[in-house]
């Protein structure tokens, strides 16, 4: 295996018959993103027959096109609820929910804290852009407090979300956050992620210089991972930072891992015990 | 020859019945959100299903969720199921066109209640059929079934599993509080005596496969996810691989097909029950409770020797108009009673193009419609 490319690996996981060139910016994360999630999971050697990468909308929904999955393109935020009606129908798929900053914490919100309460055994992947993308650059509730947008050219006044402390709250299983500029640590917190039984969601920070990075003092691609790479520090270092030097600064690493057995598990445990008592009953 | 077996009998609510029907048409997902009058469509389903083999039921965080997770557990193969009533199926209509645009099978049982918004909770309403028509966006076909007592519940819910399953498409069965409130005894069938229909899964191997191929029924067979056919799903306008398209001609293929294999089988799709409609000159089409005021209505016209008949719809869409245009021959009146401002009686009207006098009988105060009103109107001609 140690004379295979990377890109070797990716080709084998394309859709060559689809209708390429794909839909990303020259310089956008989110191909990183999807480079990342293929060489997870073929280093875990999932066959893709069980693989389900359910998407959402927008320039991240449309990932699900290009890999050869089983792979389903949902209404806007709503991609969680899909993957949560597939993981418990067959519940050996490794079911994946691919999706933007906007579609998982606007319209998905409700959908995203839930999944997270229930802890079903779903990977979700969030590509934080802090912007709708695809729509034209709106703002998006990860849009850094100030920046502006196509919504508010007068600077964004609400607070960004804290994906990692939003999930955490509401009882996520596993929690990490990585960028596309560091790509290694962002695969193996895909693969974890992957591992994890319960709810798992990685924060994946992927630049938007078209819609986010032109309107904010970052012009070019190469600006935004500048950026990236300047904010962006490991969670550790982080918490040794005094609380002054904090600011702006941007903790990516593994922030929960609780091990809690996932949703199906636990409603398929269940059902076996009223399976096994009919059977009892049934003997008498 | 053995004897039949005798069928059990049981005294059974309206939703009762319906999940009895869904548990026999082989339903084993059931994702919804509590709204009354149907929530115990929802609490039966909580206590059967996890009992039964595979069986998943699944309280959502909301409406829209539950018809995410009904498209998703179809979508890996499963018969699954739906049930709300009026603001919740408003909630659910994103995702039913979705369900349409996919062709996802499954069964969204709405209760109607009084409207608009909150409106009338728990009071009888049929205000929720041009919803059931058109509320998600776009052009699209639609099946809409109906039920006008418990029995009825029963087996038309194992009807709109069947339809979902052979047409790969979504089937909502519109219910009122009446019917779904009324206790009576119902009878369930033994295995064997009713038809169950599952859908066609593809015979070829997975690199032939194309999932949104055209076929002599216009209805591609639809593997499981992770069965090995790895295909996209979306609900963009796709070609025949399931890959987004806008190319025109891809497009007009697509719509085309999807209207046109629900379209080719009225026969099979649009069921009504005529009584009495061999020669009537006064007929009244209603569905739902209403069709039973209606038929003790007709019933009482006859015996003053009127000649009235009733055209109970049981398919509300694609509407009944072979059969309502053999009554069009005879009656020169039609009275359409409803429990809404006259959302049916529209599609009579636009079958009618004035070959009859159309009578309408409107409630929309949370009171049924009973047999005394619309006897009056059949009595006027």
């Amino acid at each position: 295996m140690s004379n295979i490319t990377g890109n070797e690996i990716i080709h084998q996981y394309l859709r060559h018959n689809k209708k390429f060139p794909h839909v990303l910016c020259a310089g956008c994360g989110h191909g990183i993103v999807l480079g990342t999630l293929i060489r997870s999971i073929h280093s875990l050697g999932i066959p893709k027959d069980d693989v389900v990468v359910v998407a959402g909308i927008g320039c991240s929904g449309r990932l699900a096109v290009y890999v050869d999955f089983n792979t389903v393109h949902t209404t806007h935020g709503r991609a969680l609820s899909f993957a949560t009606g597939i993981k418990m129908s067959n519940s050996h798929l490794h079911v994946i929910a691919l999706m933007g900053d906007g579609d998982a914490l606007s319209i998905g919100g409700n959908h995203l804290i839930h999944a997270a309460r229930r802890n079903i055994g779903v990977t979700a992947m969030i590509l934080n852009n802090s912007i709708y993308g695809m729509t034209g650059g709106q703002s998006s509730p990860a849009t850094p407090e100030g920046s502006t947008t196509m919504t508010n050219p007068y600077g964004q006044l609400d607070h960004s979300f804290d994906i990692v402390e939003l999930a955490r709250g509401a009882g996520a299983n596993y929690v990490a956050r990585g960028t596309v500029f560091h790509v290694n640590q962002l695969e193996k917190i895909m693969v974890e992620a992957l591992e994890r039984p319960g709810f798992s969601l990685v924060e994946a920070v992927t630049p938007c210089h078209t819609q986010f990075g032109r309107k904010n003092k970052y012009k070019t691609p190469v600006d935004m991972y500048k950026w990236l790479k300047s904010t962006a520090i490991p969670l550790e270092r982080y918490n040794e930072l005094p609380e002054d030097k904090r600011a702006g600064r941007m903790p990516i690493g593994v922030f929960v891992d609780r091990g809690r057995p996932g949703y199906e598990e636990r409603y398929y445990a269940m059902q076996e015990n009223f399976l096994k008592q009919a059977a009892k009953g049934a003997g008498r | 020859m053995p004897r039949p077996r005798k069928r059990t009998e049981i005294f059974a609510l309206g939703n009762e019945a319906v999940v009895e029907g869904a548990l026999l048409a082989g339903c084993s997902f059931f994702g919804g959100y509590p709204i009354t009058p149907s929530s115990e469509i929802m609490e039966i389903m909580a206590a059967r299903l996890p009992r039964l083999e595979g069986g998943v039921f699944m309280q959502m965080e909301d409406e829209i969720a539950s018809m995410g997770a009904v498209i998703g557990a179809s979508l890996s193969g499963r018969k699954a199921m739906t049930a709300t009533s009026g603001p919740g199926f408003s909630l659910m209509q994103e995702n039913l066109g979705y369900a349409v645009m996919a062709e996802t099978p499954m069964v969204l049982v709405n209760v109607m209640r009084g409207g608009p918004s909150t409106g009338l909770p728990t009071s009888p309403a049929q205000g929720d059929v041009q919803q059931a028509r058109w509320g998600t966006h776009g052009d699209h076909p639609i099946i809409v079934l109906s039920a006008s007592n418990v029995q009825e519940c029963l087996d038309m819910t194992i009807t709109a599993f069947n339809m979902a399953e052979k047409y790969r498409t979504p089937v909502i069965l519109l219910l009122d509080e009446v019917t779904s409130h009324t206790r009576e005894k119902i009878e369930i069938p033994n295995e064997g005596e009713y038809e169950v229909f599952s859908r066609t899964v593809p015979s070829m191997p997975p690199e032939w496969y194309k999932p949104y191929e055209e076929t002599v029924r216009g209805v591609p067979p639809m593997p499981p996810l992770g069965s090995g056919y790895r295909f996209h799903v979306t609900g963009l306008t796709h070609d025949r691989n399931g890959f987004p398209t806008q190319r025109p001609e891809e497009v007009v293929e697509l719509m085309e097909r999807i209207h046109r294999k629900i379209d080719q089988f009225f026969y099979d799709i649009q069921i009504v029950e005529e009584i009495m409609t061999e020669d009537c000159d006064v007929c009244v089409i209603a569905y739902g409770s209403v069709a039973r005021s209606a038929e003790l209505a007709v019933q009482q016209a006859r015996s003053h020797g009127v000649k009235a008949g009733l055209l109970k719809l049981m398919t509300l869409f694609p509407y009944p108009r072979r059969q309502t245009e053999k009554i069009l021959a005879h009656a020169k009146t039609l009275v359409v009673p409803e429990m809404n401002m006259g959302q049916m009686s529209r599609e009579v009207k636009r079958v009618n193009m004035g070959h009859a006098a159309v009578r309408t009988i409107n409630r929309v105060d949370g009171q049924i419609v009973t047999p005394s009103e619309i006897f009056k109107v059949i009595m006027q001609g």
